[in-house]
C-alpha cells in the first residue's frame, strides 16, 4: 500500500483508479437468472437420479433417451456450468489479487466449465440419438 | 497470490496493566488496542481496570476518563458524544459501533476495544480514513444539474423527499464499510456500503439530474458488484440504516436501465 509511487499520488487519483468498467450488470443478472432456473432443474435432476437408484444401465439409458429427459439433462448441464463459471469467477476476483494469476485462473475455470458442459451435452445427445 | 507471512504489525502483544479501581464497588476491565508509529514496536493490548462510579454510562465516557486520569497517551477521535458526528467509531466487544452510543453495561465481561477493522492505523484507535474519504469524493456527493440554476429553491414533492429517509441520516462513521469482508479484501476498488449508500442517496434524489452518469460511474465489477449481500453493514450501522438495501436498489436500477 505504501510504495512510493502510491504515496505521491493524491488519494482521489487512487480512488478513481482506471475508472468504471461500465460492465458487470449482465454478469450479475445472469447469475441470478441461472440460479432461479436451477431450482426446478436441480429438483428434476435429483428426482430422476433417485428414481433410478439400483437400476441397470439399460433402464437408465432408456430414461435418458426420451426427448423430455434429454432436453432437461442438456439444460441442467448447460445452466449448471454457466452458473458455476460465473460464480467461480466472482470467488477468484474476490480473493486472488495478483493480476496475472487472477486472469489465468479465471480463464482456466471458464475453460474447464466449458469443456465439462460440452462433454455432458455430447454424452446426452449421443445416448438420446442412439449413436 | 497467497501470502504466507502476515503483514507488519499484525501480531498484537500484551501490554501494561493499570489498576485504577482499588476499593471500587463496580470495577470494570477495559482492554484497549495500542499502537504508536513512533516507537517501532508491534501493537499491544493495554488493560485498564476502572471504577464505573467515576464516570458516565457510555464506552466513550470510559475512554475519556482513562485518557484524562490514567493514561494521557491513549489516542482516539471523539467530538459530539451524541451519535451525530461519527468520530468515535471503533470496534467494541467485536462489533463496529460508536463509543458514544454504546453503553458499558451492554458488554458482558471485559470491554475489548480495537480500531475499525482492516484500515491502516494512524495511532491507537485512530484509523486512516484518507482512502475512504477519497472514495466518497469520487461519487460526487452533491447535487448536480444540467438545467440552469433556478432563482429560488429546487422543489421536491413530499413523496420524493420521503425516498431520502433512511439515507440522509448517514453520518459517515464507516462502521458498515469496515465490517464488510468484501471491503476488507477489495477496498482499494470496491466502494463499500457507506459510499454506495451515499451514491444511492444522490441517485434517488428527484432534484439531481445526473442519475445516468452516477449509475455509469458505479457500473463496475469491483466498485459495485463486490457486494455479495453479506449484510454485516446493516447489522453494524449504529444509526439503524440499511446500506445493503440501498446497494440492492442500485443493482435493480442497473437492470432496469438496460
Amino acid at each position: 500500500m505504501a510504495s512510493n509511487s502510491k504515496t505521491l499520488r493524491s488519494p482521489l487519483q487512487i480512488a478513481r483508479g482506471l475508472g468504471s468498467a461500465k460492465h458487470g450488470t449482465e454478469h450479475w443478472w445472469h447469475q441470478r437468472v441461472t440460479a432461479i432456473a436451477l431450482v426446478p432443474l436441480t429438483v428434476w435432476f435429483i428426482f430422476g437420479v433417485i428414481r433410478h437408484l439400483g437400476a441397470d444401465h439399460a433402464a437408465f439409458v432408456a430414461w435418458l433417451e426420451s426427448p423430455f429427459s434429454a432436453l432437461m439433462m442438456v439444460l441442467t448441464a448447460v445452466v449448471t456450468f454457466h452458473h458455476a463459471q460465473a460464480g467461480l469467477q466472482v470467488v477468484i476476483e474476490d480473493y486472488v489479487h495478483n493480476e496475472m494469476a487472477k486472469i489465468l485462473s479465471i480463464l482456466a475455470v471458464k475453460a474447464l466449465c466449458f469443456v465439462l458442459g460440452a462433454a455432458c451435452v455430447i454424452a446426452v445427445l449421443k445416448i438420446s440419438f442412439g449413436a | 497470490m497467497v501470502e504466507f507471512n502476515l503483514p507488519a504489525n499484525s501480531k498484537v502483544g500484551v501490554g501494561k496493566t493499570i489498576n485504577a479501581a482499588t476499593g471500587a464497588k463496580r470495577a470494570k476491565t477495559f482492554k484497549i488496542y495500542r499502537w504508536s508509529p513512533d516507537d517501532g514496536q508491534n501493537p499491544r493490548v493495554d488493560t485498564y481496570v476502572v471504577d464505573l462510579d467515576k464516570f458516565g454510562p457510555m464506552i466513550l465516557d470510559a475512554i475519556i476518563y482513562i485518557k484524562n486520569n490514567i493514561d494521557s497517551t491513549l489516542t482516539f477521535r471523539r467530538s459530539c458524544r451524541e451519535g451525530i458526528c461519527g468520530s468515535c467509531a471503533m470496534n467494541i466487544d467485536g462489533t463496529n459501533t460508536l463509543a458514544c452510543l454504546k453503553a458499558i453495561e451492554e458488554v458482558k465481561g471485559d470491554v475489548k476495544i480495537y480500531p475499525l477493522p482492516h484500515m491502516p492505523v494512524v495511532k491507537d484507535l485512530v484509523p486512516d480514513l484518507k482512502h475512504i474519504y477519497a472514495q466518497l469524493a469520487s461519487i460526487k456527493p452533491w447535487l448536480q444539474s444540467q438545467s440552469p440554476a433556478p432563482s429560488r429553491e429546487r422543489l421536491q414533492s413530499p413523496e420524493d423527499r420521503a425516498k431520502l429517509d433512511g439515507l440522509y441520516e448517514c453520518i459517515l462513521c464507516f462502521c458498515c464499510s469496515t465490517s464488510c469482508p468484501s471491503y476488507w479484501w477489495n477496498g482499494d476498488r470496491y466502494l463499500g456500503p457507506s459510499i454506495l449508500l451515499q451514491a444511492y442517496r444522490w441517485i434517488v434524489d428527484s432534484r439531481d439530474e445526473m442519475t445516468g452518469e452516477r449509475l455509469d460511474n458505479l457500473e463496475d465489477p469491483f466498485r459495485l458488484y463486490r457486494c455479495h449481500t453479506i449484510m454485516n453493514c446493516t447489522k453494524a450501522c449504529p444509526k439503524g440504516l440499511n446500506p445493503a438495501k440501498a446497494i440492492a436498489e442500485i443493482k435493480k436500477l442497473m437492470v432496469q436501465r438496460r
